[in-house]
């Protein structure tokens, strides 16, 4: 893994929120650095407030760090924004109301000029990916909350961008959807070659999806412990129950215990 | 159609107009059945209670007194709702023009909000008087009237539409590095409208109260329906003046309606439309 330059490379980054006051200001993260491998699946984890959205949305150029700086592929984050190389998903799928499925999915394609042809293929192509070609005239409120945030998936890829940022994409999901949801999710990333950054407050879901699980800790943001996630691939059901399994568990839970 | 797995919570699509008549009667039905017993006891209590008819006639004589006059009354109509028509259409575009131009530009809407919220507190109606010197008896007047009344509720319609996309959705055209213009129809408008469209339904109401109540302060006699139920009223002929009321009811609910229809047709996706569709 070391032997390849990092796609997404983060040094000493830190990020204060509030006035310029000492007592207004909240330290969201303090001097973290992290590299991420080219194909790698990495979670950050870790309980509200360890500001690991924050570092989700410093690598996506939706917020500027206050200190320290961020490389994608050798570039700014603003940059690599304007280059198109991430695509992002959010909490809450963010679907338009008034563009049917198909059509959520080609917003990125339209917004980037692709023709209308090569559109209509990607989008359709995505939409098989993720489980949903016979619903591209649903509307989304036509559609449960884990159909959605699939719609949400795939149009995050449709432009196949290096780089997918997710930021506790399942969260809004209950327990059964999560872990279908999570299955489907490997299943996607082991058929494109894309680097996924996973933001979670689930150890579950970190460990059975990641190669690398960051573990997180607050006041101040900082990284406490990355441990490596050995499983075998392709994960499944079974993967959950092997003690292997529940022995990385007990290695995360234990790394978020020793704050 | 193909579905493999449908879940349980999806909407089923594709109701025969049986099911779908059905379901319009048992959503209208109570209304279609309080009108005429609304009507039945407002009759029975005349009759009762003896009401002399210079205060309230009955709904039969009403009829009677309407069934006789309402050619010309709906030519007065068609008069008055053309000043209505006309203010609506400038007050309401105006609104939305300068709606959009203060969303734009910080500054502009700096200046302008205050005193456009302050302006819509004001009973503009109450310009009417004033409005007749400036632009005499016939129809500009109750347009200048209209437009004022229809203005302010487009804009602040059009200014708050403009600002309820989600920020998440925002930052989702920020992340395709998406130009601001694009941005602009394909995210702010479309979630703007179903504002837009609450202002452009409340104004037709407005326009039609400001026509005729413009026209109360001076209108053509032999032309306009508020002179007209001013005057029949002033003459105690009041059978005659509740003929004039229903013509301008039946105006207002007319062209709220085909506003209404318009936006059905136009945002069929939006959440106050589709509860009725299905």
């Amino acid at each position: 893994m070391t032997d390849t330059a990092p796609i997404v490379s983060i040094q000493n980054v830190s990020k204060l929120f509030g006035s310029a006051s000492a007592a207004g200001q909240t330290h969201a993260l303090s001097r973290v650095s992290l590299d991420v491998a080219p194909g790698e699946f990495v979670s950050l984890l870790g309980p509200s407030g360890c500001g690991k959205s924050t570092l989700l949305r410093l690598v996506a150029d939706l917020i500027e760090p206050s200190d320290g700086q961020i490389l994608i592929r050798n570039k700014s984050p603003r940059q690599a924004r304007l280059d198109r190389e991430y695509g992002i998903v959010f909490q809450s799928p963010v679907l338009y109301d008034w563009r049917d499925v198909l059509h959520n999915v080609e917003l990125p394609l339209e917004v980037m000029r692709f023709p209308p042809a090569e559109r209509d293929r990607r989008a359709r192509e995505m939409l098989q990916l993720v489980g949903l070609k016979d619903f591209e005239r649903h509307y989304p409120w036509q559609l449960s909350g884990g159909m959605q945030q699939r719609v949400s998936i795939a149009r995050a890829l449709s432009f196949k961008p290096a780089i997918l940022l997710m930021d506790e994409p399942f969260g809004a999901l209950d327990e059964m959807t999560r872990e279908r949801m999570n299955a489907e999710l490997l299943n996607i990333w082991s058929q494109t070659d894309t680097t996924v950054i996973f933001v979670t407050h689930s150890i579950a879901e970190a460990v059975f999806l990641s190669s690398r699980v960051v573990v997180m800790t607050p006041r101040p943001g900082r990284i406490e412990k990355i441990v490596t996630i050995d499983l075998p691939q392709p994960r499944n059901l079974e993967t959950r129950e092997q003690p292997h399994y529940f022995e990385l568990i007990t290695a995360v839970r234990e790394g978020l215990r020793e704050v | 159609m193909a579905v493999t797995e449908a879940p349980a919570d999806l909407i089923v699509t594709g109701l025969t107009w049986q099911s779908r008549l059905a379901a319009l009667l048992r959503r209208y039905l109570p209304a279609i059945l309080i009108l005429p017993s609304g009507l039945i006891l407002w009759e029975l209590g005349v009759r009762l209670f003896n009401i002399q008819g210079f205060l309230l006639p009955a709904p039969s004589e009403i009829a009677q007194t309407f069934g006789e006059s309402w050619v010309g009354l709906l030519d007065r109509g068609w008069y008055t709702f053309q000043e209505a028509w006309w203010g609506y259409l400038i007050g309401c575009g105006l609104g939305i023009l300068i709606g959009l131009l203060v969303s734009r530009f910080a500054t502009i809407s700096a200046a302008l909000m205050p005193i456009a919220i302050a302006v819509n507190a004001v009973p503009i109606i109450a310009l009417s008087p004033l409005v007749r010197v400036w632009f005499g008896l016939g129809q500009p007047s109750k347009i200048v009237i209209v437009a004022i009344l229809c203005f302010f509720p487009c804009l602040i319609s059009t200014v708050r539409g403009l600002s309820v996309a989600a920020p998440a959705a925002v930052e989702l055209m920020r992340s395709y590095a998406t130009p601001e213009l694009e941005v602009f129809v394909k995210l702010r408008l479309p979630s703007a409208l179903p504002f837009i469209f609450n202002g452009l339904k409340v104004c037709t109401s407005l326009s039609m109260i400001g026509a005729v109540v413009g026209e109360f302060y001076g209108g053509l006699l032999n032309k306009s329906l508020g002179t007209f139920i001013a005057n029949e009223a002033s003459q105690v002929r009041f059978r005659s003046s509740w003929s004039g009321i229903i013509v301008a009811c039946a105006f207002g609910i007319a062209f709220y309606l085909l506003v209404g229809l318009c936006e059905r047709l136009l945002i069929p996706w939006h959440v106050s439309v589709r509860s009725q569709a299905d």
